[in-house]
């Protein structure tokens, strides 16, 4: 019986909390001196792998807990996050400042990192909230010929190498079973993430991060989409407001929605 | 890779007779010959999904011949179904079980053959759980990147997709080979189930066996019209307060708008509404004729999944609320009161 390596793949992403602005050029959201944390769907994915070892709900254990993340310098300090929540430690893929990976370039330095450490189940976020396309864990998937669960709300095993995976789906939730190896991919209901206590942050500086590049792990970042323009949405007005329900009723009619 | 070398011959010929600079579509009438979309077909049960025929007015406008492709045990009655859809040239259909539940590890597969064998320059998906587990399977196996939850076609290669839920909008060119899309639902409208009248054909079976087993699924029952392509939807937020008040307070209002229900992701969280229920980034995206909320502050996430709602209307007891900045409608007060008061003078009209 094999005990878990899970690799974890983080980005480090505009905060959620922020309203995104596009640049004055129209060719990108502006991202200097914006506040920047953890895609919220990758915390899901640290705390869900730590879970597992705490919990010892896989029967073989959680032998280590990687966390991966390729981005600029900056994105060692979500690294550092993942690891004061609970990863053992981390690889970073180093990429130029503004220099954004497709999901296809990802799931490639996935596959290769998955294959160097003797990889057995990803936990990847179902999406990352700036490109938003919900691409990365499949693709992974579909690369290395494993299984995969997508938009996990709930995770358990049975005996030493099967998956049982609750998935939310259109109109619920569907249960599949998988064995070992898999690619999950986690939605929100999956688990309430952990706040990293200070002790912990503390300890996580001392955890190891191997930095590596593209060319390292063989792997061709060469971009196939090309970005034209990027705007913003076009303005709603808001209508203004109504003293009281009769008003409500009677300006829905006027804008032909009753 | 026969179809890929295919693809580059026909794309040189292309090249040459395209103009430069933006081109609009009625201009591709005369490529169309050249560019030939796969539309992906969603069943359930042995019948077809409506709502996925998105897809095929998507591979509408790109122009050029449209296959639809269908998969599953006993599938001849949803081939012949999907076969009088209109715009529909040819059905792919294959004939086999264990395509019942779109699992994509065996479905990819299937897929990948196809696309080969058929040498399809775009493959259109909606972007259904079913579309975003699969697709991008497919375009890892064929080593193209996807684009995910367009809403708008430029031209064969260009499209628009929002990003940072939907506070930008993005256009983007791609230079892969095969153009493999998710579209966003509520952009496409669905094709005409009738007046189409197209060939069916075997598909090739590679016969994969997944590595998931599909166990089961609890799927929420509803009378209400369906949230995704409802033409009124009302959904309620974290003012309800409880599941009790969530529904004796938003349902009736629902059923007297013969709108479907929503709801924030708070009110989700905190177990007022199902899960599926959810608007917003992380959940359903949505664009009726009217979108009326209570109790709803307007975050990003939800805005994210609203926003292209013809009229918006809200009732909220705070006048900041960055809801009513979007509103067409705003109605400032306590919705306990507003809202069985809005149920009572709807029904008497």
């Amino acid at each position: 019986m094999s005990a878990l390596r899970i690799l974890v793949p983080v980005k480090r992403v505009i905060d959620y909390a922020v309203k995104p602005r596009v640049n004055k050029a129209q060719t990108a959201v502006e991202t200097a001196g914006v506040k920047h944390s953890m895609n919220p769907f990758d915390e899901l994915s640290i705390e869900e792998s730590v879970r597992i070892r705490e919990k010892k709900s896989f029967a073989g254990g959680v032998d280590s807990i990687i966390a991966f993340s390729c981005g600029p310098p900056k994105a060692q300090d979500v690294l550092r996050t993942a690891m004061a929540m609970g990863a053992d430690r981390s690889i970073h893929v180093e990429v130029k400042d503004g220099e954004e990976v497709e999901p296809l370039g990802i799931a490639k330095l996935l596959k290769a990192v998955v294959e160097k450490e003797n990889i057995n189940m990803v936990m990847c976020g179902k999406q990352a909230i700036d490109g938003d396309e919900g691409q990365t864990g499949q693709m992974l998937a579909g690369l290395l010929g494993w299984g995969q669960a997508t938009q996990a709300s709930k995770v358990s095993f049975e005996g030493d190498k099967g998956v049982v995976v609750e998935k939310e789906v259109d109109g619920g939730t569907e249960i599949v079973k998988s064995q070992l190896p898999i690619v999950i991919t986690t939605d929100l209901r999956l688990n309430e993430p952990r706040y990293a206590s200070l002790p912990n942050i503390m300890k996580a500086k001392k955890k190891k991060i191997d930095k590596m590049t593209a060319e390292d792990l063989g792997v061709d970042l060469k971009r196939r989409l090309k970005t034209i323009k990027v705007i913003e949405p076009p303005p709603r007005q808001g209508g203004g407001k109504v003293e009281d329900v009769d008003g409500m009723i009677a300006k829905l009619k006027e804008l032909g929605a009753l | 890779m026969i179809p890929r070398s295919t693809i580059s011959v026909l794309r040189q010929a292309r090249t040459q007779l395209r103009p430069r600079g933006p081109t609009s579509v009625p201009s591709f009438s005369a490529l169309s010959r050249l560019l030939s979309s796969l539309a992906v077909l969603e069943q359930r049960d042995g019948k077809l999904n409506h709502g996925s025929l998105g897809a095929v007015t998507a591979a509408q406008k790109l122009g050029g011949s449209i296959t639809g492709f269908v998969a599953g045990g006993n599938i001849k009655a949803v081939a012949e179904e999907a076969a009088k859809v209109s715009g529909i040239e040819k059905i792919v259909a294959v004939d086999n079980a264990a395509y019942d539940k779109g699992l994509p590890e065996n479905f990819a597969l299937l897929l990948v053959e196809n696309i080969k064998k058929g040498g399809f320059t775009h493959v259109i998906v909606g972007h259904t759980a079913f579309g975003k587990s699969l697709m991008p399977r497919v375009a890892a196996l064929l080593d193209v990147q996807q684009i995910s939850d367009i809403t708008a076609i430029e031209n064969e290669n260009t499209f628009v997709r929002p990003i940072y839920a939907g506070n930008a909008i993005a256009t983007v060119e791609s230079s892969d080979d095969i153009k493999l899309i998710t579209i966003r639902g509520t952009a496409f409208a669905a094709a005409e189930a009738e007046g189409g009248s197209a060939s069916i054909e075997d598909g090739v079976d590679p016969k994969a066996e997944s590595t998931t087993e599909w166990v089961g699924e609890n799927l929420a029952k509803s009378d209400r019209p369906d949230l995704a392509t409802a033409g009124k939807v009302v959904s309620g937020g974290r003012g309800l307060k409880s599941k009790e008040e969530f529904d004796r307070i938003m349902l009736p209002l629902a059923d007297a708008l013969g709108a479907a229900v929503g709801a924030s992701r708070a009110a989700v969280d905190s177990g007022y509404a199902d899960n599926s229920l959810q608007v917003g980034q992380t959940g359903k995206v949505v664009a009726p004729q009217l979108y009326l909320c209570a109790g709803i502050s307007g975050a990003i996430q939800h805005l994210a999944g609203m926003k292209d709602s013809k009229v918006i209307a809200a009732i909220n007891k705070d006048p900041d609320a960055p809801i009513f900045q979007v509103a067409d409608v705003g109605l400032v007060g306590d919705l306990f009161d507003k809202v069985p008061e809005l149920t009572e003078k709807l029904k008497q009209q």
